[in-house]
């Protein structure tokens, strides 16, 4: 039988167990300002846009197109570009220099309606879907003008690694 | 009678990428279609493609359709590609080579071609279960061609049966279109589909019930609900049966090869499981044991429309490069980055399935 750990993560949910292969360094994370790129995309499909849309060569050239992505931290400029191009949605940028002492910010994928606006409460859901918070929106952009947004949102340091997606309430 | 050098059947990404390799060789093509518009599978796929930059990765469906059409449009206005939509080809016979078709549900006509690319797509398999005859059971496909090219949602509240990446993809785009999705059944301990796709639905608050199976659909005229229940690894019934709220019933189960007219040429077959059917053998090139028909994309195993286009542009090329002894060139320079390509978008643990198959169809050459 799996265990629950298992089943959760044969479903589409990250286990905490996981988790630390998609974290960046902390030392580099906590300065690094617009914050730095979290990817999860833990199995190996044939894709590439992370890398292919990554303007300053972060997200490492794929040797096979199979392979998980590999970042560089140290040239990821918090820019979100791939957070927009990836068609898994599995690219996430958490800013921890920004706002006060608590706070950080989130730039998430966003592709459904109702759009949120920027200075909107929105419920922060993790990755079951759960509200777990409720946040406000900073700024919402769309930079590859092709409809997928990313929603910047403000929420505690805590919670980075729960908060997965917004939904407008 | 009308004649043809090549005539490519089904305008999906493997049939309008043959078509476009052929032109470019300089041969006649004569594209046919029976739906009102072309591009199969990728009119209705509104989310972004995986794959590599080659096979417009990171675009949506449809736009890579589009990119397609603009190719076609430029060999149509040189006059070396006729397109005829809302065209069935009906029918092979042996004996003559000549093709028969429909245009609409008036016209019947005959087309002899020197050479055939078959790209008829595939087929959506379904399940049996006590009320699966009632309005609001619905195949994905015709989810998708009601919500994506229509414009109509199927109903308010859908249980989605299948988790692999079109049960996972169209519950997302129900979703986006409005629609709740009250959860995804499926009977293996995970999803068949990408993890990632999985993911993205999953934070959204959509539960997937994995080793699980649908029992029966509620209601006297139209879907009330649906009955799911776990099963275990001998897919037996366990646990208390579970009723879902829901007036739609979407089945994703999978597809199977379109290959009737492969059948009636007389092409070798063979049921390959992990292609989802009967697909022709065939070689490197994609011809098949007749040695005047050529295959590719899902007609020719279920896979993706990364493959389908590289698949059908060495189909086309080579089909065009049999008629014209100075296209052969062209075909080694291309066919070997074409190769290449497939190779990579067919490795790893993805690919392991599509591998396995291949293994049982490709022979090295005809001779
Ligand atoms: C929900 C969903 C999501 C997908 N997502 C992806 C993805 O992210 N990435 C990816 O690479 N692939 C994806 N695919 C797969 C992709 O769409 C298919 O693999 C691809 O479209 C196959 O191309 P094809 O040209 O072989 O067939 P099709 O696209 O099915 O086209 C076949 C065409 O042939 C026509 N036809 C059939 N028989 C006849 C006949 N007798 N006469 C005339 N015309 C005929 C049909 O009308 C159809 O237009 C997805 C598929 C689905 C359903
Ligand atoms: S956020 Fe910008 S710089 Fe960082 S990995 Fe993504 S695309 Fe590259
Ligand atoms: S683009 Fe997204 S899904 Fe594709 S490999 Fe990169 S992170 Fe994974």
């Amino acid at each position: 039988m799996m265990n629950d750990n298992e089943k959760l993560f044969n479903s589409g949910i990250l286990t905490e167990e996981k988790q630390e292969a998609v974290l960046p360094p902390m030392d580099l994370w906590e300065k690094k300002k617009n914050g730095l790129v979290v990817i999860e995309c833990p199995q190996q499909i044939p894709c590439n846009p992370c890398h292919d849309s990554c303007p300053t060569g972060a997200i490492m050239a794929f040797e096979n197109i199979i392979d998980i992505p590999r970042i560089d931290y140290e040239k990821c400029t918090g820019c979100g570009r791939c957070v927009a191009r990836c068609p898994g949605l599995a690219c996430f940028v958490v800013d921890l220099t920004w706002g006060e002492e608590n706070e950080a910010l989130m730039k998430l994928p966003h592709e459904m309606l109702p759009l949120p606006r920027a200075g909107d409460e929105v419920a922060c859901l993790n990755r079951m879907g759960e509200e777990v918070h409720r946040g406000k929106v900073i700024n919402v952009t769309e930079p590859w003008k092709d409809c997928t947004r990313v929603v910047h949102v403000s929420v505690p340091k805590d919670m980075i690694m729960k908060i997965r997606a917004v939904k407008v309430v | 009678m009308k004649t043809t050098e090549i005539l490519v059947v089904g305008g999906g990404p493997a049939g309008l990428s043959a078509a476009i390799e052929a032109a470019s060789l300089g041969c006649d093509v004569v594209l046919m279609d029976s739906d009102l518009k072309l591009g199969g599978q990728l009119i209705k796929q509104t989310h972004k493609f995986f794959g590599s930059r080659e096979e417009f990765a990171g675009t949506r469906g449809f736009e890579i359709g589009n990119l397609l059409f603009d190719e076609v449009e430029k060999y149509k206005k040189e006059g070396k590609l006729e397109i005829f939509s809302n065209t069935t080809v009906t029918g092979y016979y042996k004996e003559d080579g000549i093709v028969s078709y429909t245009i609409g549900e008036e016209t019947y006509d005959l087309i002899k071609p020197q050479r055939i690319v078959m790209a008829t797509g595939a087929q959506e398999k379904r399940i049996a279960f006590p009320n699966n005859d009632l309005p609001g059971v619905y195949g994905a496909g015709a989810v998708q061609t009601l919500m994506n090219v229509y414009g109509v949602a199927p109903g308010e509240k859908v249980l989605m049966i299948g988790a692999g990446n079109i049960g996972l993809i169209v519950s997302y785009q129900l979703m986006q279109a409005g629609v709740k999705v009250a959860g995804i059944v499926e009977a293996m301990p995970r999803i068949g589909g990408y993890w990632v796709h999985a993911a993205k639905i999953r934070r959204l608050g959509v539960p997937i019930y994995l080793q699980h199976t649908i029992t029966e659909a509620l209601g006297d005229k139209v879907i009330e609900g649906a009955v799911i229940q776990e099963i275990d690894n001998t897919f037996k019934l366990v646990g208390e049966p579970m009723k879902i709220d829901c007036d739609t019933i979407c089945m994703a189960i999978g597809l199977t090869p379109t290959c009737e007219l492969l059948w009636s040429a007389g092409c070798e077959m063979k049921f390959v499981p992990q292609l989802c059917g009967y697909v022709a053998r065939r070689d490197a090139m994609m011809r098949t044991s007749h040695p005047d028909i050529w295959v590719a994309g899902d007609a020719a195993g279920i896979e993706e429309a990364s493959a389908a286009m590289v698949e059908g542009r060495i189909a086309g090329l080579a089909a065009a490069a049999s008629l014209k002894p100075e296209g052969c060139q062209m075909l080694k320079e291309k066919s070997t980055d074409y190769l290449k390509r497939l190779e990579n978008l067919r490795a790893g643990e993805t690919g392991a399935k599509i591998r396995c198959g291949l293994e049982q169809v490709c022979c090295e050459c005809w001779g």
